[in-house]
């Protein structure tokens, strides 16, 4: 078992969040995990990424190679382009299409949307809407996730204890939210991927 | 013993816990901030009473370290690569007393910069001081090494640097901890002279150095952190130093690898092995996470022995971190590619954030300036360097900690003025202070503006030292007080701002304007934690 992940998003959309429940859920399964984060500068508004790496056996770079990526999961639909030269060509490209505009000259939805349906295996999600839909406009990268989950390689439930482990402090009602979350989200994408 | 899922930088935290540390020292900067803030948050370093908060500035933090290492407890002090810069002077001379507590220095460089104005490469400083220098290739390994660190430290009297990159500091894995040791008891140096470095005791702590070389290599050579691996194919040798060896196996997991290897983790370089490698084999491959430090040492001046390949032949490039794919390049497997980006797809700098009181700054500085030519604000490092972008464009200069107030005074020296400076309150104590005294005895016509957000912004939000206290500082400088004028940046006050930063720019003297205002997300972060406080104190009631 080895899924090669790059976790895509702008600076301050709280990426690393996804990256924590599956990393707590690949340790819980026994495999190995690396994860390179960005610190810095980036965070200020700017593209970020995370290379996440689960395996049953060692995993050596940090580092994703180009084409090895088994996933995309990005939280904003141009940022999920962005490394699409790292993906594989049997990966999937998880996304949601709200944009996060803060700069000029930002691209028409409707072409981003155009260039993830010519990658060919994708999901394109509102998960903005679907969160605010089950009244919790913060879970959004909890349905994101979700819709990811069929891909992963780790089983829901162990995805759905992870969860519990990570939000646990902040109480059950905030645990409940995010399990919704987690569950919309892989719902729509079984209905709806490519 | 436990498994923990850390940062490189974690990692190195918590083995130093795990290692009798005694006291953590630096000032913040990526790639390296995490270490000392996991000292911080840690309850058994708490327990354990190990200090562990921020310092001014990297030679400040260099120096506390090394006077507990003087009274013999256990102390590591980290920096960013350029904050070694800054903390040299003890550095090196650190490597002249000699350490009596074990003493670890870590520095973090940034290979292709991503938060940095350089590479530049710590194995050089390590060379320079002529300590012994170990370089991790994965988290696990910076654990291990950071307890054999202070051990090598001990054993010698000698401060060990701990050189880390971007890839390793910021990249998570598994860490299998190991038992704790305990701090170390206060003990004086066995020799007293040893730290007073007068001329003739400096020469005896000079020669003991440079006698201790050899010793040291001899350490290299038996180190578990250097490994010679034998290889069939001896038309080619390998030598990778640090995480360069993990880009190597990412590309052979899958397939044998044929050729005689030299893994490279502690340094000065083990002479032997190198030439054990070198008359095996008829060329032979350096890949270093860095500077072709190495490769040159192995070339020579005239390069007239085998041929090597590496940063500068071109084999890799001569800047840039490494990653798996510039390795496969070097030995021209075949590579992967998924699809090409869509031309649709726009850059996304990093930017100030919505709200932040630098815009208003910035806004009432440029309106300000309008009036004169171009190329007047000299400024400094920070969240507010991103003034440099559009639509601001409101800086001309970035170059070191400190260097905005003491440029702008070497312009108006040279008659171009008005000259501003642009400094946060955080880098002004960490070195604009000393700048600002050269200014005032020169009543230079310089304005300086110190963006007071009350935190170290750009690394996280870690305090500042002289919160609520600059305008004291710069009155004790000397600064007139009618001269100093605190603002507060919101677009409701943009043209009293004006009015006062006009005013201040005729000056012909030192005048201190500071925009005070907290950082949005220090705000953010504190109220979301109060709330929380709240709820808790809620629940006990």
């Amino acid at each position: 078992m080895k899924k090669d992940i790059i976790l895509a998003g702008v600076g301050g959309q709280g990426i690393l969040s996804i990256a924590a429940v599956i990393g707590m859920a690949a340790l819980d399964s026994g495999l190995q995990l690396k994860q390179a984060e960005v610190h810095g500068m980036s965070q200020r508004g700017g593209d970020v990424h995370s290379n996440l790496r689960i395996s049953d056996r060692e995993i050596f770079s940090d580092l994703i190679p180009f084409g090895k990526a088994d996933l995309i999961i990005s939280v904003e639909p141009m940022e999920s382009l962005r490394y699409l030269p790292w993906l594989s060509k049997s990966g999937w490209l998880i996304s949601n299409n709200v944009p996060h505009v803060n700069i000029p000259g930002y691209p028409e939805l409707a072409s981003i949307e155009s260039a993830i349906h010519a990658v060919g295996q994708h999901v394109l999600i509102n998960a903005d809407e679907i969160a605010k839909d089950l009244g919790m406009p913060r879970s959004a990268n909890m349905v994101i996730l979700g819709a990811a989950s069929p891909w992963l390689g780790i089983d829901f439930s162990t995805l759905e204890s992870a969860v519990r482990k990570i939000f646990g402090s902040k109480g059950a009602d905030v645990v409940n939210q995010n399990l919704m979350a987690l569950t919309a989200g892989k719902e729509f994408a079984m209905a709806h991927h490519s | 013993m436990e498994k923990l899922l850390l940062l490189g930088d974690e990692a190195i935290a918590q083995s130093a816990i795990d290692a009798g540390l005694s006291g953590i020292y630096a000032y913040p900067g990526t790639p390296s901030t995490e270490i000392l803030e996991y000292v911080h948050r840690s309850k058994e370093a708490k327990e354990n009473k190990i200090r562990a908060s921020w310092s001014v500035n990297e030679k400040t933090a260099m120096e506390a370290a090394l006077g507990m290492s003087y009274a013999g407890k256990r102390a590591m002090v980290c920096m960013k690569h350029v904050g070694l810069n800054v903390a040299a002077d003890a550095f090196i001379n650190s490597a002249i007393t000699g350490a009596n507590g074990g003493l670890i220095v870590v520095a973090a460089d940034d290979p292709s910069m991503h938060s940095s104005q350089n590479e530049q490469d710590s194995r050089f400083y390590g060379k320079f001081a002529m300590i012994p220098v170990l370089e991790p290739t994965n988290q696990q390994e910076a654990y291990d090494m950071v307890r054999a660190g202070f051990l090598l430290s001990e054993k010698y009297g000698i401060p060990v640097l701990l050189r880390i990159t971007t890839r390793l500091a910021h990249s998570r894995s598994g860490i299998i901890r190991r038992e704790p040791l305990p701090q170390n008891e206060v003990h004086l140096p066995g020799n007293p002279k040893q730290f007073i470095l007068l001329p003739a005791n400096a020469r005896r702590q000079y020669k003991s150095l440079l006698r201790n070389q050899v010793l040291f290599e001899e350490e290299s050579e038996s180190s578990d952190f250097n490994q010679y691996r034998e290889g069939k194919d001896k038309s080619l040798g390998v030598i990778t130093c640090g995480i360069a060896y993990n880009y190597l196996f990412e590309n052979f997991q899958d397939r044998e690898f044929p050729y005689p290897l030299l893994k490279i983790g502690q340094y000065p370089v083990p002479r032997k092995m190198i030439e054990k490698l070198y008359s095996e084999c008829n060329t032979i491959l350096i890949l270093e996470e860095g500077y072709p430090i190495l490769e040159e040492l192995l070339r020579g001046l005239l390069d007239d022995g085998k041929k090597i390949k590496g940063r500068m032949d071109g084999t890799v490039p001569r800047d840039g971190e490494l990653n798996p794919n510039i390795v496969a390049r070097a030995f021209g497997l075949d590579e992967d590619y998924g699809f090409d980006v869509p031309g649709l797809v726009k850059s996304r700098p990093p930017s100030l954030c919505k709200g932040c009181p630098h815009i208003y700054s910035y806004n009432a500085l440029n309106e300000a300036l309008n009036l004169y030519s171009k190329g007047r604000v000299f400024s400094d490092i920070g969240c507010y360097t991103l003034g440099a972008l559009e639509p601001y464009g409101a800086i001309n200069t970035c170059v070191d900690m400190g260097a905005s107030i003491t440029m702008a005074k070497g312009a108006a020296d040279a008659g171009y003025v008005p000259a501003v400076a642009v400094i946060g309150d955080s880098t002004f104590t960490h070195s604009g202070m000393t700048g600002l005294l050269d200014a005032i005895n020169d009543k230079s016509p310089v304005t300086v503006m110190i963006l007071d957000n009350a935190t170290t912004a750009m690394t996280g939000g870690q305090k500042s030292s002289a919160t609520g206290r600059l305008e004291d500082i710069c009155l004790g400088l000397g600064v007139e007080k009618e001269h100093i004028h605190i603002l507060n940046p919101s677009p409701k006050n943009h043209e009293e701002n004006l009015k006062i930063i006009e005013q201040e720019i005729n000056y012909p003297g030192v005048s201190v304007i500071i925009p005070r205002r907290e950082c949005i997300q220090t705000v953010a972060r504190r109220l979301r934690d109060e709330k929380k406080e709240k709820q808790k104190q809620e629940v006990i009631e």
